[in-house]
């Protein structure tokens, strides 16, 4: 027995909203997420759904300006997603967005889809700026965007990236840290979805990269700590964030983000087990069952 | 026939600086990145002509081939520069994923390499790098043979869309080409006619081509000819098969592992539309040695003498070995073979 999926076209606006508002959106977010994974039958599962309400937020809150009917216009902010794997929560925010047909996140991972494993750009999936996932280098991409809009083309544009925390301990991560403060790049906001989960456990067990907001506070970050499951939290913080830019403080701004692996499903919140698989049918089931 | 005449010596690293400020001249995309080492690779020209334009990163590779990216999603030309060793190998995965999977528009600049660095040993002596790079999808890879050409191939470069290696090094070395040599980027130029053998070379090794077709000439009335192969990425398959065709046997030199480089590619389309002997000039196989250029080439095999005794060997194999299916004049009426090895 194979369950019908239906994906159901409708966007949402990217406006000022209540934290209400942004559960909603969210929710739709993880129920995409799974529906699209279940279909692909492989795929990260995990930080997909933890990371939903920062995505709600940052897509749909008038945090970041774009244009779904215009992905190139030359004033827009510009996402990095660095943590390359959790693309099926930027692929279904880009959906919901009205970057491309809702009913495209059905081919997830499927032989000629534009929605590639990790993402790609020689596929022309509209909102994609970069091709991403080996850990680590989205951050640098970001601090080179960052940089051509505060020194090259002197604009008001501003740059998003997220990496995951196991991310973190990759070397060149650190490099960029170190960039992003020597330039003062007001014009970044570095999102670390800080779940202490990767594949073989978790991240202070692996490899610790702890303690984190002094890390960043040293490499001269303006450090916001935040739980990333709460919206009036994650708004105000992209707020700061914007301040920090209109007020050019002269350094780059971190949200490092406690989150849940797989939050808020019951079997799979907060397990690590939950980082590189999908859910089968009857997962599937209870997941989308959980998200009513 | 064209005539290359010795005009002096100078590193290929001064065709790379000269060039990009020249460029940075006619177009302010031009932007370019330091990892700490511009006064070695001569991007010290261009950050002192633009230093808005300029971005120390520092001793960064990996971070400043991705931020490079960064600025080529932007609209940018960013060209970054380091030695061979490691703006071109220690960030494999940032060329591979980054640059070349986005296929920005990123320029990257390979300096000090080869064995001709010299006393720095084998730890700088860049060697395996052009293994690599031609195997990324969507990069070019390019060789120039010295000064002058380095200059037009830095430009050319930069013309083209997509992510680009150029290769220069450090000591100064022979140039002779001028300003009428041709040079278009993808294509490899005939130095010298020959009909009795293919010589095959770039970089360091076309002016050692060059001695070698001559002394073939004269010792042994041995008509070589020596293409000046610049572009490794992508590969002039037709002048390639072509000169195989004609002279039925070929020798390629490099400034390079013999595994992996010019020999590799060169190899790779004979293989596939001509096969023909062909005897392999190049580092063999093992890590250099601290010590002064010409020294170190001469150690390690990398001059006209090892170039010619391969003409003769492949001839040798073409005419009397099996491995060719190439019919051809057996020229034994012309020269006697000999054991004689230079």
């Amino acid at each position: 027995m194979t369950t019908k999926i239906e994906f159901e076209q409708f966007t949402f606006e990217n406006r000022a909203r209540t934290p209400e508002e942004f559960a909603d959106i969210a929710k739709e977010l993880r129920r995409d997420v799974i529906k699209s994974l279940y279909l692909a039958r492989s795929g990260h599962s995990g930080g997909s759904l933890g990371t939903a309400d920062i995505f709600a937020v940052l897509f749909f809150g008038a945090v970041m300006r774009y244009d779904p009917t215009n992905p190139n216009w030359n004033e827009r902010d510009r996402f990095v997603l660095s943590a390359g794997h959790i693309c099926p929560i930027l692929y279904a925010s880009l959906a919901r967005a009205g970057f491309f047909p809702v009913e495209e996140l059905r081919t997830l991972r499927k032989l000629g889809s534009r929605l590639q494993g990790h993402p790609g750009i020689d596929m022309e999936l509209p909102g994609l700026e970069t091709s991403v996932a080996s850990l680590g280098q989205g951050i640098s991409i970001a601090v080179g965007m960052a940089i051509n809009d505060k020194y090259l083309d002197k604009n008001e544009r501003r740059v998003f990236a997220l990496t995951g925390d196991g991310e973190l301990q990759e070397g060149s991560v650190w490099e960029a840290a170190m960039a992003a403060a020597h330039y003062k790049l007001d014009n970044l906001c570095w999102i670390v979805d800080n779940n202490d989960c990767q594949i073989d456990g978790r991240v202070h067990d692996v490899m610790s990269i702890y303690p984190l907001d002094k890390k960043f506070e040293a490499f001269n970050f303006f450090v916001i700590e935040i739980d990333g499951h709460n919206f009036s939290e994650i708004l105000s913080a992209f707020q700061t964030f914007h301040q920090n830019h209109k007020n050019k403080i002269g350094k780059p701004t971190v949200i490092i983000a406690k989150t849940k692996m797989g939050f808020p499903i019951s079997f799979m919140n907060d397990s690590y087990e939950w980082h590189g698989i999908p859910p089968n049918e009857q997962q599937m089931i209870q997941a989308l069952s959980e998200l009513l | 026939m064209k005539v290359f005449k010795l005009l002096g010596k100078k590193a290929t690293r001064f065709g790379f600086g000269e060039a990009l400020v020249e460029l940075g001249e006619k177009n302010d995309k031009i932007v370019v990145l330091g990892a700490d080492v511009t006064t070695s690779v001569l991007t010290s020209f261009f950050r002192d002509r633009f230093p808005e334009r300029f971005f120390s990163i520092g001793i960064a590779e990996q971070n400043a081939t991705t931020i490079a990216v960064g600025l080529a999603l932007s609209g940018k030309i960013p060209f970054f520069a380091s030695y061979s060793a490691f703006s071109a190998f220690r960030n494999a995965d940032q060329l591979r994923i980054s640059v070349c999977y986005n296929n920005a528009n990123v320029k990257i600049g390979g300096g000090h390499s080869g064995i001709t660095v010299g006393a720095d040993g084998a730890t700088h002596q860049s060697l395996e790098e052009l293994a690599l790079l031609r195997t990324l999808p969507n990069m070019t890879v390019v060789v120039p043979c010295d000064y002058l050409e380095t200059k037009k191939a830095t430009h050319s470069i930069a013309e083209i869309y997509g992510p680009a290696f150029i290769r220069f090094g450090r000591a100064p070395l022979p140039y002779f080409t001028t300003e009428d040599t041709p040079f278009t980027l993808g294509r490899a130029e005939i130095f010298r006619e020959g009909k009795d053998v293919a010589i095959i070379a770039c970089g360091t090794m076309v002016w050692e081509a060059l001695i070698a077709a001559e002394e073939l000439q004269k010792r042994k009335g041995i008509s070589a000819k020596v293409i000046n192969n610049h572009t490794i990425k992508p590969i002039d398959i037709k002048t390639i098969v072509e000169s195989a065709r004609e002279c039925g046997a070929v020798v390629t030199a490099e400034e390079h592992q013999v595994h992996g480089g010019l020999g590799s590619a060169i190899a790779e389309v004979l293989a596939k539309n001509y096969p023909v002997p062909i005897e392999f000039v190049g580092m063999p196989d093992r890590f250099g040695l601290s010590g002064e250029p010409e020294e170190l080439l001469e150690y390690f095999g990398l001059t006209w003498r090892q170039i010619y005794s391969s003409a003769l060997k492949v001839i040798e194999r073409r005419d009397y070995k099996s491995g060719s299916n190439h019919i051809y004049r057996k020229i034994n009426e012309i020269v006697s073979f000999s054991d004689e090895l230079l």
